[in-house]
Formats: structure tokens, C-alpha cells, sequence
């Protein structure tokens, strides 16, 4: 049998340059890992590894700087948007994301994000919901559903005790200086694509020195959910989207020609179907 | 170069500015607001330099870490409270190993405390300036002269150790008009001389990492280890300080800062009076010029340190001074700068008094008065 050179094959699929060649430490079914690919396609498409920045937060992605194939560093807890203000500001024309979960972004680092989307930064951020803090243990994040059972809410999320999840795409869209904020999910390959389609926008929005651009991502945590890998990405159709509708909370007149889409119509309550085709 | 007439913040402004500082972060807290206001209006002119108000010392800390991680000369600046938001920051950068200085005109506290000059953060500053192992290099200007030498010289010392560098000063220095020669203005690092571990974006060589995180225990040992070494070596090479009048001294005072600075005319009136009493004044507050103390300790009858705190410096003076002389302390608190007149007191009864006396003594030594005695534990059992 003679062997089929490699020249013979099309590469239809490969580990985009701007990931490492490492297994990552997420746990089994996690989408933290899928995130980081769609992130790295993009990177790649664009042409940007080496003049991008990532911050990695404080979660169970602090270590996303050994999955990036780019300069990076770790803030500290909520304190992202900070660091990479800090960052953009001195060299303006490197590309610089930072990428935070719901107790980082949502909880201990709200005053960060919220003044970095104030000031309209040149910053990317992906913003990973899970509902939860993975890696603490799942204990209740301000993104923990109405009656969610976490390790520090046992007897479910009393919203009487501690109000109602927060819907932070739709908080910092009010925001001027944030001038590209969706929420997307990644629970089918449908869902996944109009992410990952998202995120470049959001990447394309800080090259063309638009403003802030956030992408929230719903993601999974089978293990602190309790879940199988499919049941968690079952649970966030089913129980997360209808708290979180996915949709375009703000997309600024100079933004609109880098989606080539039109807005969504969120009188019908920002459901899935509201997306137009990416 | 001629004198001009600078207040204390402003010149330190502006000597950070000719050192070549590329970016300023901080948040507005009397005293040290002028400075910020200073480079408000000043860094716009000087194309490339970025100034930012924070919306907290918090976020400004982190500006400072993100700009300091891409390899810039990077100046914060704040007072006691607005320090303690930034110790979280502090702490990072210490582990992270990135250069970074930072100003701290002081205000009394605890708390809100008041806008008067104080010396209550020393021990924030030289022991605990965040959680884990490690120390800033701080150094305490008692002139605004002073204060403008130190800011100057205290990028290249941030860049040599990769570490944080303090000006601690007070009100009273932050606020006060002296006449200062301002240093040339240096021009900002080029693209070439950024450090080799900058975060610039990864073109044309491999990625490179900044973070404090090091989950094994030996790699983190390993890492604490290097950053003690390195400390060591502060420890070797970076001590200041400055003496008046020791050759002959039979009673040493030890301040630093604005009390340095009264202390000196103590000096001068203690002389006159055919006193003979010295002053070590330490302008590395850490690392805390040890070995001078033990050769003046060996030297001296007694010493007396004073401060505008309850007795801080002194526990540093005391484990250097190991029982080679009597120490004694005197402080005042709450923003209440101490008048050479009542240090001349305290010294006149200590001459007086030989050491061991009333009101002195070494091991209770503070000067407010001894406290009520405790009642015994088993005497106040419930
Ligand atoms: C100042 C501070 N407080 C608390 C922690 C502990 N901590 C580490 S990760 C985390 C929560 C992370 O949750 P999230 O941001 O939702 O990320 P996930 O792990 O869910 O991806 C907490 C509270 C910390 N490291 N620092
Ligand atoms: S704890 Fe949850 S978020 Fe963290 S890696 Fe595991 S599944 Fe993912
Ligand atoms: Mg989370």
C-alpha cells in the first residue's frame, strides 16, 4: 500500500496558532476550553497574535495564559479592566482582551468594569457566565438563577435574601462609552458560531478604536452544576437563557457596519429567534 | 541651575515628569491632590504620556501594574486611606517582580482620621504593604529638595530590583513652598531599552508571562527565595541615611522625615546649650540603616527617637540597638507635628535623669504617660 503524502489532504481543521499546544485543566464537558478556541480562531483570522495582551482573571480560567500563544498576565480579582487600561493606555496600539468570569466581572470587579466601559477603553472583554464561582467550589455569584442550589446558597438563591440575578449585558449597555455588548451562548454549534462571530466583531470594534466591546458568553459548569456535560448544556437552553436572553444589548451607530446584520428586535423578549443569521 | 520656589507635591510632580515617567494613574485625597494636579495639567503637553484619574485607588493601583507589566516608568501617588485600598495591587506587582513608585504624602489616621501631617504608616509601609513576603524600598525626604532627589533616582532603583519603590512624606513636605534645583529633563526609554520581559506583543520571539501565581509549593518557595535574595541585596546596597553632629554625641536622635527635620534644629539649640546630642536621620526607611545604628548605639549614652506616631520606628531602632544603649521614645499623634522646644525638654530630663529614671524608661518607654496597669487575667475572669 503505498502512503498518501500529507501534501494530498485539505487541513480542515487544526489548533489555531494563537493556542498553545497544551491540554488545558477545565473539567470534563466545561465550555471555559471552547471559549478559549473560538477566541483563538479569531485571533488567527485577524492576524493579531503578536499584538495582542490577555489579561486572565482570578476563576477557574486564571491560567488562560498558558492557552493563549500571546503575552499575558493575571490581574487580580475584578481588577482586569483596570490592569488592561493600564495596559492599552501606555502601548494604544496593541490589541489587549481581558477574559472574566460572573463572580470576577459581576461580584468583586463591578466597579472595574463598569468605569473602564465609563471611560469608552479600547478594550475586549469576554465575559464567561456560568452562574456560578467554579472554582472556588460553586458557591452563588450575583448570576446564580432564582432558587439555584449552590454550595453557599443550599436551600437555593432566596432572592427575598439576596435579590434577583443580575443581567449584566443589559447594565453595562446604558453605559456610552460601551459601544458593543451582546450576550451569546455556546450550548449547540448553532449558538457557538454566532459566538464566535461575536467575539470578532467585539475584537474588530477595539481595532477600530470604537470603545469598550464586551461579549457575555453563557457558559458551562457541569461540575459544580452536578450536570453531565450535554445535561449542563441542556440546562443553560433551558433555565439560563430565559434569565439571560442572548441578543444585542447595544451595538453603536459605528459599530453597525462591522456586524454587516441588523439589530435585534428584542420586543420579542430577545429570544434566540430574534438573531438574525451571522 | 537656579532655585525656585516649589510646593512639596508639585515638585515631586514634576521630577517624576523629568525623569522620564510615562504614565501617571491615581485618585484625589488631600494632601497629596496637588500632585495629581500637577500631572492633569502637565502630562498632556508631553505627547505619548498618559495621565488618568482612577475612579479608585483600587483601579488606579491596577493601572499602574498593567502599564508597569508593559514596561513603561509608571508614578502613583496617594495618601494613608487611599494606600490602604492599594496594598491588594501592591502586592502583585511585589510578586510579579514589575518596577512601580509610589508617593504617600501621609495624614493621620486610623480611618478617615484628618488631612495633618503624620508618620502613621510606617509600619504599613516598610513591614506590610500588602498579604506575603516582601518589602518596597521607602524612602522618606524631610526637604522638598529632598523629596525631588529621591522621586528622581527612584525609577532607575524600581527598574535595577524590579520592585516598588515609596517616597513617603507627609503633609507638611507635600504642602510646604521650599527652594529646590530641579534635575535636567531625561527623555522617555525608547523602544530598545524597554526590559526584557516587557509585555509589548509577541512578535518575532516567543510569549512571555507575567503573574504572580505559582500553585506548587517549591515553585513558590523557589520564587519567595529569589525575592528574599534580591531583597538581601537592597539590604546590601540602598541604605540612606544622614548624620548631624555624631562624632561626639552622647545622646542620639533618631527621626525620619518632617520629625528628622525638627530634630535637626534640636541639634543646633542642644549645642548651643553645650548639650551633646546627634542626629541619625535614616532616609531608607527599609531597608533601615541597621549597622550605622549598632556602630552610633556602641558609641552613645542614650538615644531618643521621635516620631509623629505612637512608636513605630522604634521597635526597628530597638532590635538594632539590641540593649547596647538605653532607647526612649517620644511621639506625637493625630497630625500634631512635634516643636523642637518639647523635644529639648524631653532631652534636657534625660541628661538630667540618668537612664533607668522616671518617665524614661527603656521598656516603657513612650512619652504620653505610663498606661493604668491591667488587671491580672485571672482577675478578671467572668
Ligand atoms: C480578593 C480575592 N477574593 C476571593 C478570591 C477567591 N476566589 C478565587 S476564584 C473566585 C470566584 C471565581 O468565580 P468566577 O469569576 O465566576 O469564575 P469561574 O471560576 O466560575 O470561571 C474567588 C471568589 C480571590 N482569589 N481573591
Ligand atoms: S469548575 Fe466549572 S467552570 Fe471550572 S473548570 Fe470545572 S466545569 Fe469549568
Ligand atoms: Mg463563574
Amino acid at each position: 500500500m503505498t502512503p498518501i503524502a500529507l501534501a494530498d489532504y485539505d487541513v480542515v481543521y487544526r489548533r489555531p496558532d494563537a493556542l498553545t499546544d497544551v491540554q488545558t485543566h477545565y473539567c470534563p464537558g466545561c465550555t471555559h476550553g471552547l471559549i478559549h478556541r473560538l477566541i483563538g480562531e479569531v485571533i488567527d483570522e485577524l492576524g493579531i497574535r503578536e499584538n495582542t495582551i490577555c489579561v486572565a482573571p482570578v476563576g477557574c480560567a486564571v491560567f488562560a495564559y498558558n492557552y493563549f500563544n500571546v503575552d499575558g498576565c493575571e490581574a487580580p480579582h475584578g481588577r482586569a479592566p483596570a490592569m488592561a487600561t493600564g495596559i492599552k493606555r501606555v502601548i494604544p496600539d496593541r490589541v489587549v482582551f481581558t477574559y472574566q468570569g460572573d463572580g470576577d466581572l459581576a461580584a468583586i470587579g463591578t466597579n472595574e468594569i463598569i468605569h473602564a466601559a465609563g471611560r469608552g477603553e479600547d478594550l475586549t472583554v469576554i465575559f464567561v457566565n456560568n452562574a456560578n464561582y467554579g472554582m472556588t467550589g460553586g458557591q452563588m455569584a450575583p448570576t446564580t438563577l432564582a432558587g439555584q442550589v449552590t454550595t453557599s446558597s443550599p436551600y437555593g438563591r432566596d432572592v427575598d435574601l439576596v435579590g434577583m440575578p443580575m443581567r449584566v449585558a443589559e447594565l453595562i449597555s446604558t453605559i456610552p462609552g460601551a459601544s458593543y455588548v451582546v450576550r451569546r451562548s455556546v450550548h449547540n454549534v448553532a449558538n457557538i458560531n454566532k459566538t464566535k462571530a461575536a467575539i470578532k466583531t467585539a475584537f474588530q470594534v477595539q481595532m477600530a478604536g470604537l470603545g469598550l466591546s464586551m461579549v457575555e458568553v453563557l457558559s458551562s459548569c457541569p461540575t459544580n452544576w452536578h450536570m453531565s456535560a450535554d445535561g449542563a448544556l441542556k440546562w443553560i437552553e433551558d433555565a439560563m437563557i430565559p434569565v439571560y436572553p442572548l441578543g444585542d444589548y447595544r451595538v453603536a451607530d459605528a459599530v453597525e457596519p462591522l456586524t454587516k446584520r441588523r439589530r435585534p428586535d428584542r420586543s420579542q423578549n430577545g429570544s434566540l429567534a430574534t438573531i438574525p443569521e451571522e | 541651575m537656579a532655585k525656585e520656589l516649589w510646593k512639596g507635591n508639585e515638585a515631586i510632580a514634576e521630577a517624576a515628569l523629568r525623569a522620564g515617567v510615562e504614565a501617571y494613574f491615581g485618585y484625589p485625597i488631600t494632601p497629596q491632590t496637588e500632585l495629581l494636579e500637577y500631572m492633569a495639567r502637565e502630562i498632556p503637553k508631553y505627547p505619548g504620556r498618559v495621565f488618568l484619574q482612577a475612579e479608585s485607588e483600587l483601579a488606579a493601583v491596577n493601572m499602574v501594574y498593567g502599564a508597569a507589566c508593559a514596561g513603561v516608568r509608571v508614578l502613583s501617588s496617594s495618601s494613608s486611606p487611599g494606600i490602604s485600598l492599594m496594598t491588594e495591587g501592591l502586592s502583585y506587582i511585589a510578586g510579579t517582580e514589575v518596577p512601580a513608585v509610589l508617593v504617600d504624602i501621609m495624614r493621620g489616621g486610623p480611618g478617615l482620621g484628618n488631612i495633618m501631617p503624620s508618620q502613621g504608616d510606617y509600619f504599613q509601609m516598610t513591614k506590610a504593604l500588602g498579604h506575603g513576603d516582601f518589602h518596597p524600598i521607602v524612602l522618606a525626604p524631610s526637604t522638598v529638595q529632598e523629596a525631588v532627589d529621591l522621586t528622581y533616582g527612584a525609577f532607575e532603583l524600581a527598574e535595577t530590583y524590579r520592585t516598588v519603590v515609596v517616597i513617603l512624606a507627609d503633609g507638611a513636605i507635600g504642602q510646604m513652598m521650599e527652594p529646590v534645583v530641579m534635575p535636567p529633563a531625561r527623555p522617555v526609554m525608547t523602544e530598545q531599552e524597554r526590559a526584557d520581559w516587557a509585555l509589548r506583543g509577541a512578535k518575532d520571539r516567543e510569549r512571555r508571562i507575567l503573574t504572580s501565581l505559582h500553585l506548587s509549593a517549591e515553585g513558590l518557595e523557589r520564587m519567595n527565595q529569589g525575592l528574599q535574595n534580591k531583597l538581601a541585596r537592597i539590604q546590601q546596597k540602598e541604605l540612606r541615611w544622614q548624620e548631624t553632629m555624631t562624632d561626639d554625641a552622647d545622646l542620639l536622635l533618631v527621626a525620619f522625615g518632617t520629625a528628622g527635620r525638627v530634630c535637626t534644629s534640636v541639634v543646633s539649640a542642644a549645642r548651643r546649650a553645650g548639650l551633646k546630642v546627634g542626629l541619625l536621620r535614616p532616609i531608607s526607611l527599609w531597608p533601615f540603616p541597621e549597622q550605622r545604628l549598632v556602630e552610633l548605639a556602641e558609641r552613645v549614652q542614650q538615644i531618643l527617637v521621635v516620631e509623629m506616631n505612637a512608636g513605630q520606628m522604634v521597635l526597628d531602632v530597638k532590635a538594632a540597638v539590641a540593649g547596647r544603649a538605653p532607647v526612649h521614645f517620644y511621639g506625637r499623634m493625630g497630625g500634631v507635628v512635634p516643636l523642637p522646644d518639647e523635644i529639648s525638654a524631653q532631652i534636657d530630663k534625660l541628661v538630667s535623669e540618668p537612664a533607668g529614671g522616671t518617665g524614661f524608661k527603656t521598656g516603657s518607654n513612650n512619652g504620653y504617660g505610663q498606661p493604668k496597669a491591667m488587671p491580672a487575667a485571672n482577675g478578671v475572669r467572668a
